[in-house]
Order: structure tokens, then C-alpha cells, then sequence
């Protein structure tokens, strides 16, 4: 062994040793992270944020949570991410919500990806779809909407910020099938985003806007839109006290858009159960509340294995309403 | 009336706040410099830090506006030195911009382009204080046809652009066109042309697309020259570095109509720097390309779009303040930063938040005057970045750029998409074609088929509602007109001007 004389032994084991050591030290120290599956400066960046932010004021973690993006797929490209690449991560988790679930059940994730395949985590809120029309609005209660929507389903222009089959969509949807109208005979516009579509209901090209709750409030505040019906259980507090929902106003209609994250497959139940107990002392710190409230968003306390079963049954829940409205067979 | 202005420089004067300022500034002419990192990148940078920091909401939001409307400023200076645009905002800005440089007037393209940028944005930081919440009323007005039909005078005005070769123009655009179908159908949600690969259901990014086309494709033909051993396009050696005020004075009247221009564009819901250079470009080229100078290295080239960038850019507060609806896509990343804040952008925010926003309206005045004295003097520190030689810049530059995209994406995909994206753009200019044009064929094209499609879906399929509203037919009239007169134009001198004349 020539080389031997050039690089002495000792110097060799040092670097390894020393390489090896600051390998295991990275490995140890390796903060956490939140996989937003989309751009910067969406609804999942914030979903991130929120735990980023949530996390490190109530001094839950002890390194600042890293948020990455991994735009693609409408998620599927994070879920592909994380059930076959990073699988056992212990430190990671990805933001997900409502739609994510939707799309599992429409199979836009691949046929081959099943709900299965990750394990949820929790959720840290959730918002309610709402029917939103302008101040000036002919209709003053869902139930005059939905008649002049039977009478002639294409004579209400509606819009949201979804693809036909997106959340927004399955609004107006499962609202026609209350009623008994057939969806695809809805007068449907989709918008990139909410905030267009808002835009689109002040500047009257559309009439009704199937939105989401708390995120019109500044609107609500000021009096130029009115809402209809809020899609939640029972009536929200608050500023929401007056908006009756749509099952008191006789349509049984619920959208709730939670607001949640999950891990890989391959990760442990220890590290499982203790990212499920952090989130869960997250959601009851005073400092939190004011965080989720200021989101925008209704607390939603499911954690853990209790989370995954409620998503696991919503996708079931989904792929039964995907065929009633006609967007799978 | 103008309260909370005063107030709001009560606030943005504070030494702290006017620190962020300078800092946004500086930070955001840096990465509007680097290519792959736009304005969005990063304020998604920095808005944690921010966070972090514990900096009240106001401060928070004068450093990301700083970032922001200081990266419209940095964005020119790849496209000048480089002919690698250096975000969204300054495709337009490499067709002038660039020949300058070659001649080697580096350093009075970078001034000029400085001295437009303010004005531009001076021009839209006063319409945003003095009209912001009627013009909110207007913009809303602005509905899917209306988008349509300035979609359709846009391309009219790339008429303008055709020049020599007005084939290759077109089967530019209409590449551009192409690939933006790409992706899920924004109406229907039916995938197209994805080949199963998740990757590409969102469509082709917009940074992927520009710094393939631009800087990979320039690294291709630098290759190839190296290769043959012969010179790579020499540059002029730098000569002076300041910008005459006599070229300012020749310009003004390209950056004043620009600077209107972009900040109405600006306002619109939907469209931000991009369509606003690239109308303000072909309409200056319209307007005053009398000798056909236009993409040889004119000054009016070069100062229209670096005026509407910026202008659209204060532009698209507007609706965020007054509506709650972001202007841009940029403005979309800040409303998410203010609702960390507990704040709710919208019509209430004037009266319930006044020190945000006359403090966040104060902050674009200051920081828009730090911007123009860090970047004037910075104009003849950055022309000698052009001795550095090519084989070693463009390089560099492209690598930070594959860091970016990255980093934005955390997947190889879109590096890979990149370089094929590159090899394409490699072959067109191989052929002859001019890149602009695919790239405004990719902006414009998937903004207007959305739209189209957006108002046939609201009237059930009448094309009826194409024509009815007057701001959709003024813009028809308009389309009709940029392309009509010049032909008659041509054929009237004709008649008139006696050959050899």
C-alpha cells in the first residue's frame, strides 16, 4: 500500500472518526420540519405555520420548525414523498386538510394510494364552508336560493375558487342534491383561489360564492356580502351568532375544512404518540387559541388515533358522495 | 383625510422601522438580482424570521414590502448584464436591456432602469394613497370577459414585436400557449398533458420555465462556442457608468405612459409585473418605434417595462388593502404573513388598522427613495460585474439558480424539467426564434383561456358576453386598432411618399 506513507493512518481514522461523529450529531440534531405541499403563501403554508409558530411559542419543541415546500399534484406529490422516500421520519410532518382527503377518495393521488398509506395526525382547526351572496342579493335566505335554483338550476351563476370535483365544487354539489337538482346542471365557475372569487362576487360576475367561513370576516365586518348558510353543525359563536345554518334552514349540509397534518407510514408509535401529545398540550395553550382564532379557524380537538380513524372514514364518507354527484362511477 | 399618512410616517420614521426598510430594500434588490429567487421566495424566507424576531405586525410588514418592491429593482440587472431575466417582472426588460449592455453602456442601463423603476413606483405609490379605494371599486368591475378582452390586446400588441421574422413571433407565442395547458384544467380539473407524472399536474412553474429557456439555454450556446473555439458574443468593454440625464429626458414620456400602465394593471386582480411590462413594452413600441430601435439596444425599451414593473407592483396593494383580495401573487404571500398577525386585510382595514397601513404606505415612499440611492451608485458596482468573464458568470448565476428552484420545490423533478426546458429554448434560438414571445405566449395564454372559459361558463356558453360590458369593448376596439393601423399606416406612406424617398 504505496499511499499509506502519503496519508499517515492516523490522519484517515481521524477524518472518518470526525465525519462519522459530526454524521451522528447532524442526525441528532435535525430540527423539525413541516412539508407544505404547495407554494409559498397558501392555505398548507399556513397550516405549517401554524404548528411553526404554535409549536415554538409555547416552547413545545426546542428547535424552530424548518416549513419547506413541495408544490405538485394538488399534494400528491408530497404524499408520493412521503410514502416512499422519507417514510420513517421522525421529525417530519405535512400539512394536509378537507381536500387532501378528497382527492385520496377521488383517487387523484394515484389509484395505487389509499388513506392507509400514512399515518394521520391530528388537526389543530377547522373552518365550515359558507353560501355567500352580495349585500344587494335577491335571495334573503338559503331557502329562496335553493327554490330559484330548482325552479331553474341554470339561472344562479355560482363560483368558488376549485375545479369542478374540488371542495369548493362539492359545496354547491352536495347543496343541488338537497335539494334534489342534478349538479352538473349547476352554473359553475372556478377561480384560482378564494380571493378571486370574492372578487368576482363584489364586482357582480357571479351571484352566489360557495366560500369558507372565517376567512370572510373582513368582508362580513363591513357589510357587503351577506351569508346565507353556515355548513357547520350548529351555530358558531361570536361574530357568527346571527348566520343560521343550513340544516336549521332545512338543507342537511355540512363542509367542514379541517386543518391537520400527517407522517410516513414506516414512522414509530413512539414518535407517533408524542408528536400526537405535543399537538394535543399545543391546542390547549392560551397563546395557541389567540393564534388559531387570528387563522381564522374553530378548534377541532382529534389527535392521534382518534384523527386517523375520522379521516379514514371521511375518505369512505367521499368516495360514496363522489359517485351520488356524479364525479366517479 | 390623509390621517393615517401622517400617521403612518410617524411610524415608518422610526429608527427601527426605518432600518427594515433599508434592510427589505437591500435584501430585496438581492434576490430580485438572483434568478430563481423572486419577491415570493423571498418574503416565504423571511416571513418566519420576522415572526421569529417578534417584530410588531407594522414593522414586519414594511420589511416584506421593502423585499418586495426591491426585487422589481433587482430583477433588471440579470436581464441586463446576463440576458437571464432575473424574476417574472424582467422577461421584458433582457430585449433592450441586454443589447445596451453588449454595446457597452452597462452602467447607463442600469441607471436608467433605476431612475424609471422610481418613477414608476412614485407614480403608483401616489395613486395607491390618493385613489386606492375607488380605484377597488373599478377593479372588481374588471370580471372574466373584461380579463379576456385585455388578454386579447396584449397579444394584438405583440403585433408589435414581430420585426423581422413576424412567422417565428407567432409559432413563439403559440409555443408558449401550448405549454401552458399544460397541468389540471382549471375548469373542469381534467388533467392534461401530465403523462401520469404528479409533478406536472400544477402546470409548468414559472421560474422552471424562465431560467431553462434563459439561463440553461445560454449556457448551451456558450458551450458550443467554446467548443468552436470562437468568440462567445464579445461585450463592449464597460465605458461610462452614469447615466446621463439627457437620457432620462429622452425617456420620459416612455416611463410616464409605462408607469401608468403598470399600476393600472397592477391594481387588477390576477395580473402582476409580468403583464404589466409586457403591454407597457409593445405599446411604448407602438407608440414611438419610429426607426425600428426597439430590441437593438433603445433606451425607451429598456425604461417601459422597468417602469411598469415596478408601478404594477405598488399597484397590486391596492385590493389588498382595500378588498382583502390579493393583487398579485406576491400580495397573496403578505396577506398570509398579516393574518399570522391577527390582521384581516379588507375594507375595514383603513379604519381599523391605520397604523398598518398608513405605516405600510409611508414605508413604500421611504424605502422607494433608499432604493433609488442604493441603486444608482450600485449601478457602476454591478456594470463591472461584466468583466468577470462569461464561461464564469453565467455558470454561477445558474447554479444559484438550481439552488432556488430546488429549494422552492424540494424535488428533482423540477431541475430536470429545467434542463429540458433549457435544451428547447437551446434549439429555438438555434433556429432563430426570439424567446419573449414563448414566454408572454405562457403568461398571457394560461390567463386567457382561464378567463375565457371563466365567462362562458358564467353566461352558459353565449360568446354574447364577450362584448356587452364598455370596458370589454373599448379593450376590443383597442386590439382591433394596434394591429389595423399600422398596416393602413404603411400603405398610406406609401401612397403619399413618393418611392426613394
Amino acid at each position: 500500500m504505496p499511499n499509506s506513507r502519503i496519508i499517515p493512518r492516523w490522519l484517515v481514522a481521524v477524518v472518518t472518526g470526525g465525519a462519522l461523529l459530526a454524521g451522528a450529531v447532524q442526525a441528532q440534531a435535525k430540527p423539525p420540519e413541516c412539508i407544505a405541499p404547495a407554494k409559498p403563501g397558501g392555505g398548507y403554508d399556513l397550516t405549517c405555520r401554524l404548528a411553526a409558530n404554535g409549536l415554538q411559542e409555547a416552547k413545545l419543541i426546542d428547535e424552530p420548525m424548518m416549513v419547506s415546500y413541495m408544490p405538485g399534484g394538488i399534494g400528491a406529490v408530497a404524499y408520493n414523498h412521503l410514502t416512499g422516500v422519507r417514510d420513517d421520519d421522525p421529525n417530519l410532518i405535512v400539512a394536509a386538510s378537507t381536500g387532501a382527503a378528497l382527492n385520496l377518495a377521488l383517487g387523484k393521488f394515484g389509484q395505487q394510494h389509499k388513506v392507509d398509506d400514512v399515518r394521520w395526525l391530528g388537526a389543530l382547526g377547522v373552518d365550515y364552508g359558507a353560501v355567500v351572496v352580495r349585500k344587494d342579493a335577491p335571495w334573503n335566505n338559503l331557502d329562496e336560493l335553493m327554490k330559484a335554483m330548482k325552479k331553474d338550476p341554470s339561472s344562479v351563476v355560482i363560483g368558488a375558487g376549485g375545479t369542478i370535483g374540488s371542495q369548493d365544487w362539492m359545496k354547491a354539489a352536495l347543496m343541488a342534491k338537497a335539494d334534489d337538482v342534478d349538479p352538473r346542471k349547476l352554473r359553475y365557475v372556478s377561480f384560482e383561489g378564494g380571493g378571486e372569487a370574492l372578487a368576482a362576487l363584489l364586482g357582480e360576475h357571479i351571484q352566489v360564492f360557495t366560500g369558507d367561513l372565517a376567512e370572510l370576516k373582513p368582508q362580513l365586518d363591513s357589510g357587503e356580502i351577506r351569508i346565507l348558510a353556515a355548513l357547520s353543525e350548529e351555530r358558531m359563536g361570536g361574530p357568527y351568532a346571527d348566520i343560521p345554518t343550513a340544516k336549521e334552514q332545512g338543507y342537511d349540509v355540512e363542509w367542514p375544512i379541517w386543518r391537520g397534518y400527517y407522517m410516513g407510514p414506516n414512522v414509530s408509535d413512539e414518535a407517533y404518540q408524542q408528536w400526537a401529545d405535543r399537538l394535543r398540550e399545543l391546542n390547549d395553550t392560551d397563546s395557541f387559541k389567540k393564534l388559531r382564532e387570528g387563522r381564522g379557524l374553530f378548534p377541532m380537538s382529534k389527535f392521534g388515533d382518534d384523527f386517523h380513524q375520522y379521516v379514514k372514514k371521511q375518505v369512505a364518507d367521499f368516495e360514496q358522495l363522489a359517485k351520488e354527484v356524479g364525479l366517479t362511477q | 383625510m390623509f390621517d393615517f399618512l401622517i400617521q403612518g410616517f410617524g411610524v415608518a420614521l422610526t429608527p427601527l422601522n426605518l432600518g427594515l426598510a433599508f434592510l427589505g430594500a437591500l435584501l430585496g434588490t438581492l434576490f430580485g438580482a438572483l434568478p430563481g429567487i423572486g419577491p415570493i421566495n423571498g418574503i416565504a424566507i423571511l416571513m418566519p424570521l420576522a415572526y421569529t424576531l417578534g417584530l410588531p405586525a407594522e414593522s414586519a410588514l414594511i420589511l416584506l414590502a421593502g423585499i418586495y418592491t426591491g426585487s422589481e429593482y433587482g430583477g433588471r440587472m440579470s436581464s441586463i448584464l446576463l440576458n437571464v431575466p432575473g424574476d417574472a417582472g424582467a422577461v421584458m426588460t433582457t430585449l433592450d436591456g441586454h443589447p445596451l449592455a453588449k454595446k457597452g453602456l452597462a452602467g447607463p442601463a442600469l441607471g436608467l432602469s433605476a431612475v424609471s423603476s422610481f418613477i414608476g413606483a412614485t407614480v403608483a405609490i401616489v395613486g395607491l394613497t390618493l385613489f386606492a379605494p375607488l380605484l377597488a371599486v373599478v377593479a372588481v368591475k374588471f370580471g372574466p370577459a373584461e380579463f379576456f378582452a385585455l388578454m386579447i390586446f396584449a397579444f394584438a400588441s405583440m403585433s408589435a414585436m414581430m420585426g423581422k421574422d413576424p412567422l417565428k413571433t407567432l409559432i413563439g407565442a403559440v409555443l408558449g400557449v401550448l405549454i401552458s395547458t399544460v397541468g389540471v384544467d382549471s375548469g373542469t380539473g381534467v388533467l392534461r398533458f401530465t403523462f401520469d407524472m404528479p409533478e406536472l399536474y400544477d402546470g409548468i412553474d414559472f421560474v422552471v420555465m424562465i431560467i431553462g429557456l434563459f439561463a440553461v439555454s445560454e449556457i448551451l450556446l456558450m458551450l458550443e462556442h467554446a467548443f468552436r473555439h470562437d468568440q462567445d458574443g464579445e461585450m463592449a468593454p464597460v465605458g461610462r457608468v452614469m447615466v446621463k440625464l439627457s437620457e432620462v429626458m429622452f425617456c420620459k414620456w416612455a416611463i410616464l405612459r409605462s408607469s401608468v400602465i403598470g399600476f393600472v394593471i397592477g391594481v387588477l386582480p390576477g395580473t402582476g409585473a409580468s403583464v404589466a411590462s409586457a403591454v407597457a413594452y409593445t405599446t411604448e413600441k407602438r407608440i414611438s418605434d419610429r426607426d425600428n430601435t426597439f430590441g437593438t439596444g433603445d433606451m425607451r425599451g429598456l425604461a417601459a417595462p422597468e417602469a411598469a414593473n415596478n408601478a404594477s407592483a405598488a399597484g397590486s396593494f391596492v385590493p389588498m388593502l382595500t378588498l382583502g383580495i390579493p393583487g398579485s401573487g406576491t400580495t397573496a404571500i403578505l396577506l398570509g404573513a398579516l393574518m399570522l398577525y391577527n390582521i384581516n386585510p379588507g375594507p375595514m382595514m383603513f379604519r381599523e388598522q391605520p397604523v398598518v397601513v398608513g405605516g405600510l404606505i409611508a414605508s413604500l415612499y421611504i424605502g422607494n427613495v433608499m432604493l433609488l440611492l442604493l441603486n444608482l451608485p450600485l449601478a457602476g458596482v454591478f456594470a463591472r460585474v461584466l468583466q468577470v468573464p462569461r464561461w464564469i458568470l453565467v455558470p454561477s448565476v445558474a447554479i444559484l439558480a438550481f439552488v432556488g428552484v430546488y429549494q422552492l420545490h424540494s424535488d428533482l423533478m423540477a431541475i430536470y424539467l429545467m434542463l429540458v426546458i433549457g435544451v428547447f429554448g437551446y434549439l429555438l434560438r438555434k433556429f432563430g426564434f426570439s424567446l419573449a414571445p414563448v414566454v408572454l405566449g405562457f403568461v398571457l395564454g394560461g390567463l386567457m383561456e382561464e378567463n375565457l372559459r371563466r365567462a362562458l361558463s358564467i353566461s352558459g356558453g353565449d360568446v354574447a358576453i364577450l362584448f356587452q360590458s364598455g370596458l370589454s369593448i373599448g379593450l376590443w376596439i383597442a386590439a382591433a386598432l394596434v394591429v389595423l393601423v399600422p398596416m393602413f399606416a404603411g400603405k398610406l406612406k406609401a401612397k403619399f411618399l413618393p418611392a426613394g424617398k
